[in-house]
Parts: C-alpha cells; structure tokens; sequence
C-alpha cells in the first residue's frame, strides 16, 4: 500500500536528524498557525496561490529562496562547526549524516535559492522594464511556480520522511545507482529536480516569449535595459540547458527504478555519459545563476552613480558571449576524468576565453562610476561588494581552467572556495543587490538602509573569513567534502572559516531585522511617486507597488534609459508627462486567476513523493490528476477579463496626485 | 488632469486573444526547440551505447525490417492527412476537420500499437531494457517518441472533442495549428531514428 514507507522512514535512529525533522515540522505548523490565526486561508488563497500576477509570483519566488537560504544555511554551518572540530575524531555528525548535509546544502542553494531568487526578480522586473502589462503565458508563470516549490517541498519532506542523498548536489553515478544507495536519497534529488527543472524550462520558454514578442512601441532590443538583457539570456539559456539536466536524472531515474545501466558499472552502463550531460547543463546553470546578477549590478550601477552605463553595447555583446561561450566550456568539469591532452587544451582555452568578456564588464562598471555622482545606497554596498569579491574569484577560476593545475587543486578545498566565491561574491550579492533595489517597487515601501549596510558589512567580512582559508587549505592538499581530518595544521584555519560562518549569521540576522523594521515604518518608508531612486529605466515609471496592468499606457520608447531621457528632455515640467504619455485610458485585459497551478504543483508534490516511496497506486492518481487539470484548463476558453477604462483612469488620477503631493 | 477613459471591451478583448495566439505559436516553437535537445541527446546516447550489448541480443538480433517499415508508413502517412485536416481547418470545415483527425488518431493507433508489439517481442525474449545498456538506450530512446505520440494522439481526442461542441472556433484553429508542429516535429524524430537505430541494425 505504502510502497517502501514504514515507520522506519522516520528519523529516531539519531538525535540530530530528529531534531531538524522536529523543525521542519514545528516550522511548518507555524506557519499554518499564522495563517488561521488572521484567519487569511481565502486571501491567500485568492490574491497569492492562485495570482497569476507577475509581480505576486515573483514575490513568491524571493519568499521560498529566502526561506530556502535559511534552510541550506543550516547546512552550512552544521558542516563548518563539523569540519571545526572533527579533528583526530568523529565530530558530532555521524559519516553518512555529513554526506547528507553536504549534498542538501548544495542542492538547495542552486536549484532552491539561487533558481526561485533570479527567476522571482525577473517575474517582477522584466515585464516592467520592456513596458509590458504582464508575461506572455501567465497561466504558465503561476504553474512553473507550483512545480519549483513542489520539488523544494520534496527536499524538505525528505528531512522527516527517510534520508536525503549522500551523493553530493551533482549525484555522480555510479555511486548514486541503486547498488550503492539502496536508500531514497537520490530518488528525492532525481524527483526534486526534475521537477523543478521542467518548471524552469517553463519560465525559460515564459520569458523568452515575452521579451521578444511584448515590448512596448519603440523598445527595440538595442534599447532593452541591462537587466532585461542579461535575463534574457538567462532565459535562452534556461531553455536550452535544462533539457540536459532533465535527460541526465531522467536516465538515472531509470536506472535505479527500472534496472537499466546507463551509468552502472556492468552490463554496458557508462558513468561518463551522465557526467557529460550533467555539465552540459550543469556549467550554462552557472551563467543562469550570474547573468541576472550582472544585470542588476548594471541598473544599481547606473541609477547611484547618475549615468548612463558605461559602454552599453560592449555589455550587451559580452553578454551574449558569454551565454555562447558557456555552452563550450563543461568539460573543465572533469578535467582528470580521462579525456585526452589535447581535449583537455580545447576546454582550457574556451573556459579562459570567457574570462574575457566578464572582464570587460567589471571595466564597464567601474568606468560608469567614474565621475558619476555616487550614492552610496545599500544595493551600491552589494554592487561595490562583488566587483572586488568577483574579480578574486574570477582568477582562481582561470586558475582551475588550466588542466595541469587542476589535476593538483580538483576536489580540493580550493574549489570549494572558488565556486562560493562565484556564487556569493557573485550571484547572491546580485539578488540581494536587487532586492534592496526593487523592494519599493513591489511592495510600495523601501528597505530599511542601515540594517541593509550592516547586513552587507557582516556578510562581506563573513564570506572572506568563511572562505579566504579554504583556498589556503586547498594549497595543503585538503579534500572537499571531509567529514574528519588527521591533520592538525588544518584545524586553525577551519576555526577561522567557522568564525566566517557565524559572522555571515549576523549578515543573515540583521537582513531578518532588515525586514521586521521596514515593515514597522513602512509609512515612514513609503513610495508614493513610483521612483524612489531617481530611477532610469520604465519600471520606475509605474506605480508602487504597479497596479495589476503595469501601464495604464504603453509607454513609447525613445532609447536606452527611456525614464532617463524624459527627465532631461524637460518634460520634468510636467510631471504626468515623465511617467505617463498623455493618451486617454483605455479597457485593459488581463488574465484571470486560476488555481490550476497550485493545484498542478501539489499533484506534482505528490507524484514526485510517489515514485520516490514506490507507491505506484499514488503515482498514477496524481499523474492522472495532472492530466485532467491541463485538459480541464484547455476547455477554459474565458481566462480573461477587463478592467475598465474609467476604472483605468481613477487608479491613475488617484495616483498622480497622490504623487504630485 | 489628462487622463480620460475611452473603453471598448470586446474589441480590447479580442485583441488580447490575437496577441496571446501569436505568443503561443513562439512558445510552442521554443518547447520544440527545447524537446529536440531531449531527443538530441537521447540519440548521443544511443550512439554511444549501441556497443554495449554486455553479451546480450544486439539490433540484428531484434530489429524487422517490414516491421519498421509498416511503422513508418503508418506515421508518415498519419503526417499527410493531418495535413488534410489543416486544409480543411483553414477552410473552417468542421466535418472535414472531424473525419480527417480520426484518420490521423487510427493511423497513430496503429503506430503506437505495432510499437508495443515490438516492445512486447522483445522483451519476451528476455531483451527487456535491463537486459544491458544498448537495451536501456533503445527501449528509451524509441518509447520516448512513442510516449510522444501517444501524448499526440491524447492531445487530437481532446481536440477533436472541442471541434466537435464548438466548431473551428480561432482557439480551437491555432491548438490545431499547434498540434500539427508537434505531430510533424515526431514525425522528424522518426525519420531520424529509422536511420539511426533501425535501418543500421537491419541486415
Ligand atoms: C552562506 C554561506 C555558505 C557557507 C558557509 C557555505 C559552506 C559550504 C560548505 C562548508 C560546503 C562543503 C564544502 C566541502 O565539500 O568541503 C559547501 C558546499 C557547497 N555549497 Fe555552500 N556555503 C554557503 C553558501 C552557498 C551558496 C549561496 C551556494 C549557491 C548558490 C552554495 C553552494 C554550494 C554547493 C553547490 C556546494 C557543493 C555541495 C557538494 O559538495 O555536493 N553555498 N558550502
Ligand atoms: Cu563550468
């Protein structure tokens, strides 16, 4: 009936994994409490779960990449305090446990911090930026939604129900094949990502569409803002990356539920076709991850410094290099896995290669600095933040990309240290940067700026004592992934790593008083006019937080830096004229709520849970369930409505004023 | 202030679907765009694996040549009177789009069905997928597109069902159109797996 799931699932066979499935579970129940305490089960229900507002979904998305980071950030310190003291002992994590640890933490910052984070600021920026009412396939935005947090539920659940994967977040077969993890571990990783993953390529195709076909009269893409670009070809990417990801766990799926031997070690399995195909996803995800950031360093960059970007083109080409690039690189992944000299040579040089248009960016950067009047803002802390952290992890990344090299440092500490650096110093920094920059937008209120400069402080000081060691320590030959060590001149510089750790808390610590103080003065905080940056770019021409059309008119585009332009051509005389071309409202359509992809997204829950547990009855009910929802959703030929003119025009004279004031 | 309200509901409505049927031709174009990597790589992975019979039945052992070829005609043939419905689709005859869309739905039946067969014959010789890693890449490679079809041949009922209670109405046209991308896309797909994994195996 239940498949493989009895009361052993449930973690009392050690202290820790009880207690953190006690969390997981208190926590949730928390929430639920919350939630019928204000009694607000309908008004979530219908003004969030089943929006399919851009902006709502994207503020969905930051809320379960915050929640997320906390979770992997459990992780992370588990693991540091482990590799603190486990010196000549067993630490306090028992082996298998620290494998568990190490794996979660990593998949759930990639596929459920960094992936709902970049793709929550896009849902809230993009459309805004390129004059956009909306996404082209809203139904489809609120579904991709339901899919990412049904594969974030399913790493979650696995904390009570079972054990998650020792694997590592790359699931390397032939360890991962059912004859060396019998467990449900992987199955909850296969299942958490392929999900997921089809909701990512769903927000790929989303957002592709709508950058190309939804842009307001006169935006061409030589005048999209940088932001808008750099998601564009995160997009494109997602599109063309995440089918690999999808085909490497599918088959290892396969393997271990069916039997066969792709990647197994006898019968014909060859474990380096899943390793191929795994980077070949695996390394355009990590421009996936950083394109969104570089873009918003250039929108943060340009509004605090009073200027144009420095070389826009040249920044849009190095963009789109890099997204080609990143497609010819994924063999620096292993290196030391057999290939030849000279294939090795090839990928060695490509990875290089790219080095350079990133390179050409951070002179970008700082050229637009440059005799610019420079506010420093919070989000100009994050974005001076990681031109320095970026630009050291960009070196050792070269570094790594010469093959003889990386036969030394490879699966040492020194990787570690260099793809933390990317992934803080470089991709987190850019979300937080962006959510300290778009918050007025999407909530009508701005952040707190001295908790958001303290927070910026303890996390940059934390990343370089967390990490800055651990570069050191690969140079004494240290091993990734060490759950306990016989060598004492390691153990100081785990210590300072650890104190990094605690110091990030803080950063973490101050982001969460961050937000408790904004929302306590959030009169005080208040954006009436819609542009409280003094902002560049058309998102700062619609109100705070938008109303549910973005624009009561499209605005017409005249170049790059559209809102810019119109406050030097003087039409800063007339205020209405700067943020609203002076055309009569019109009827607006928009789309209609539709619990259809929450609904999609718990069934998914539920057959991802199913396969895992091999409860096929389940399986099949909600495979089924999916089905006939889509099928139901095809019939559904009335999922729009309009918003009347004259209703247009209330919201938007009640606007104004309220601005003008 | 500036600002006054002009309204025309059923025409901004109207606008709205256009717009939203031109985006879902691109979006559906991109899907493709993304399926045909799923299918570019499965092929890699035959390719690659085609050697590894582990001792098992290898293609000549297991492939039949009028088999195949009574596959293809069946699919290809599936390919042209979907056309046949289009044209008809084009012309808003409902009963032309009707009848031709069951063809297409038989002949994709007969497909999908001689594939099982194969399948079943296969595996009755104890050449199941988890036979070796030749079997694995096959069995999945070949049941992905007829996973495909079938998710095609599911797609023209509901189809079908909305033509017949509502007519050719401009959505049920365009999902039409839609599907017809998809039916040919598989149809590409066959082709290439007719030259990679059957005729090659074929003495
Ligand atoms: C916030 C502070 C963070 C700390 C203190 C931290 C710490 C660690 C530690 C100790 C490990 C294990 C290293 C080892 O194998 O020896 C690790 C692995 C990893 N971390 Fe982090 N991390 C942090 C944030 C992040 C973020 C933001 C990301 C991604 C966006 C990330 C992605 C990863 C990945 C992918 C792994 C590899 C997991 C594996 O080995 O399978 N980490 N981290
Ligand atoms: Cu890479």
């Amino acid at each position: 009936m239940l498949g493989r799931l009895t009361l052993h699932a449930l973690p009392f066979y050690s202290l820790i994994a009880l207690g953190g499935a006690l969390v997981t579970v208190l926590a949730g129940l928390a929430v639920l409490g919350v939630v019928a305490w204000f009694g607000a089960w309908r008004y979530l229900w219908q003004e969030w779960l089943t929006s399919v507002d851009h902006k709502r979904i994207g503020m969905m998305y930051i809320i379960m990449a915050l929640v997320m980071l906390l979770r992997g950030f459990v992780d992370a310190i588990m693991m540091r305090t482990q590799q603190a003291v486990a010196l000549n002992s067993q630490g306090y994590l028992p082996p298998g446990h620290f494998d568990q640890v190490f794996s979660s933490h990593g998949t759930i910052m990639i596929f459920f911090v960094a992936m709902p984070f970049l793709t929550g600021l896009i849902n809230i920026v993009v459309p805004q930026q390129i004059g956009a009412r909306d996404v082209a396939f809203p139904f489809m935005n609120s579904l991709s939604l339901g899919l990412t947090a049904a594969g974030a539920g399913l790493v979650l659940i696995s904390l009570v129900l079972g054990k998650f994967s020792a694997a590592g977040w790359t699931a390397y077969p032939p360890y991962s094949e059912l004859k060396f993890s019998p467990g449900v571990g992987v199955d909850y990783w296969i299942w958490a990502v392929l999900i997921s993953g089809v909701g990512s390529t769903l927000t790929g195709i989303n957002f592709v569409v709508t950058i190309v076909a939804r842009r307001a009269p006169g935006m061409h893409l030589m005048r999209m803002p940088l932001f808008t670009w750099t998601a564009f070809c995160t997009v494109i990417l997602m599109v063309f990356a995440f089918p690999a990801l999808t085909v490497a766990s599918a088959l290892l799926g396969l393997d271990r539920t069916l039997g066969m031997h792709f990647f197994t070690n006898g019968h014909g399995g060859d474990m380096m076709n899943y390793i191929n195909m795994f980077w070949m996803w695996g390394h355009p995800e990590v421009y996936i991850v950083v394109l969104p950031s570089f873009g918003v360093y250039s929108e943060v960059v340009a509004t605090f410094s009073g200027k144009p970007l420095f070389g826009y083109k040249s920044v849009v080409f190095a963009t789109m290099a890099i997204a080609l690039l990143s497609f010819m690189v994924w063999l620096h992944h292993f290196f030391t896995m057999g290939a030849s000299a000279n294939v090795n040579a090839f990928f060695g040089i490509t990875t290089m290669i790219i080095a350079v248009p990133t390179g050409v960016k951070i002179f970008n950067w700082l050229l637009t600095m440059y005799r610019g009047r420079i506010r420093m803002v919070a989000a100009m802390y994050w974005t001076v933040g990681f031109i320095v952290t970026f630009t050291i992890g960009g070196m050792t990344g070269v570094l790594l990309a010469i093959a003889p090299v990386d036969y030394l440092m490879h699966n040492t500490t020194f990787l570690v240290a260099h793809f933390h650096n990317m992934l803080i110093g470089g991709a987190l920094f850019g979300y937080f940067a962006g959510y300290q920059y778009w918050f007025p937008k999407a909530t009508g209120f701005r952040l707190d700026e001295t908790w958001g400069k303290r927070a910026f402080w303890a996390w940059f000081v934390g990343f370089y004592l967390a990490f800055m060691p651990l570069y050191v320590l690969g140079f004494m030959g240290m091993p990734r992934r060490l759950e306990r060590y016989y060598v004492p001149s390691w153990q100081p510089l785990l210590l300072v790593a650890e104190l990094g750790a605690l110091t990030i808390l803080t950063g973490i610590i101050c982001q969460i008083i961050q937000l408790v103080v904004s929302v306590r003065n959030r009169a005080a905080l208040r954006d009436t006019t819609g542009d409280p940056w003094d902002g560049r770019t058309l998102e700062w021409m619609t109100a705070s937080p938008p109303a549910a059309y973005n624009f009561a008119v499209l605005p017409h585009v005249h170049g790059v830096d559209e809102l810019a332009l119109r406050k030097e051509s003087g039409s800063h005389m007339n205020p209405p004229g700067i943020y609203h071309d002076l055309e009569p409202c019109r009827d607006i359509v928009v789309p209609n709520n539709t619990g259809a992809g929450p609904l999609i997204g718990a069934l998914a829950f539920g057959l991802g849970f199913a396969m895992v547990w091999y409860i096929w009855w389940l399986a099949i009910l909600a495979g089924l369930g999916i089905w006939g929802l889509l099928v139901m959703r095809s019939f559904d030929d009335n999922d729009l409505h309009v918003i009347p003119a004259a209703e247009v025009e209330r919201t938007e004279t009640g606007r104004l004023s309220a601005a003008a004031r | 202030m500036a600002l006054q309200a002009t309204g025309n509901a059923a025409a901004a409505l109207a606008a709205a679907r256009t717009e939203q049927e031109d985006d879902r031709a691109l979006g559906f174009w991109l899907y493709l765009m993304s399926d045909a990597v799923i299918f570019a790589l499965l092929f890699a992975t035959y390719a690659v694996m085609v050697v590894r019979t582990a001792g098992g039945p290898d293609g000549h052992a297991l492939f039949h040549l009028t088999h195949t070829a009574i596959e293809t005609t069946l699919l290809l043939l599936s390919s042209i009177t979907f056309g046949f419905a289009a044209i008809a689709a084009k012309a808003g005859r409902r009963e032309g789009v009707l009848a031709w869309l069951l063809v297409t739905f038989a002949l994709g039946v007969g497909f999908v069905g001689m594939e099982i067969a194969e399948f079943h014959a296969a595996v009755a010789q104890g050449a199941g997928p988890e036979r070796s890693g030749f079997l694995s890449a096959y069995f999945t490679l070949v049941g992905t597109h007829g996973l495909h079809v079938t998710m095609g041949l599911v797609w023209i009922g509901i189809l079908w069902v909305q033509v017949l209670l509502r007519g050719v109405t401009p959505q049920a046209a365009s999902r039409l159109y839609r599907l017809s991308l998809f039916w040919h896309f598989l149809d590409i797909v066959w082709i290439g797996i007719f030259s990679v994994v059957y005729l090659p195996g074929i003495r």
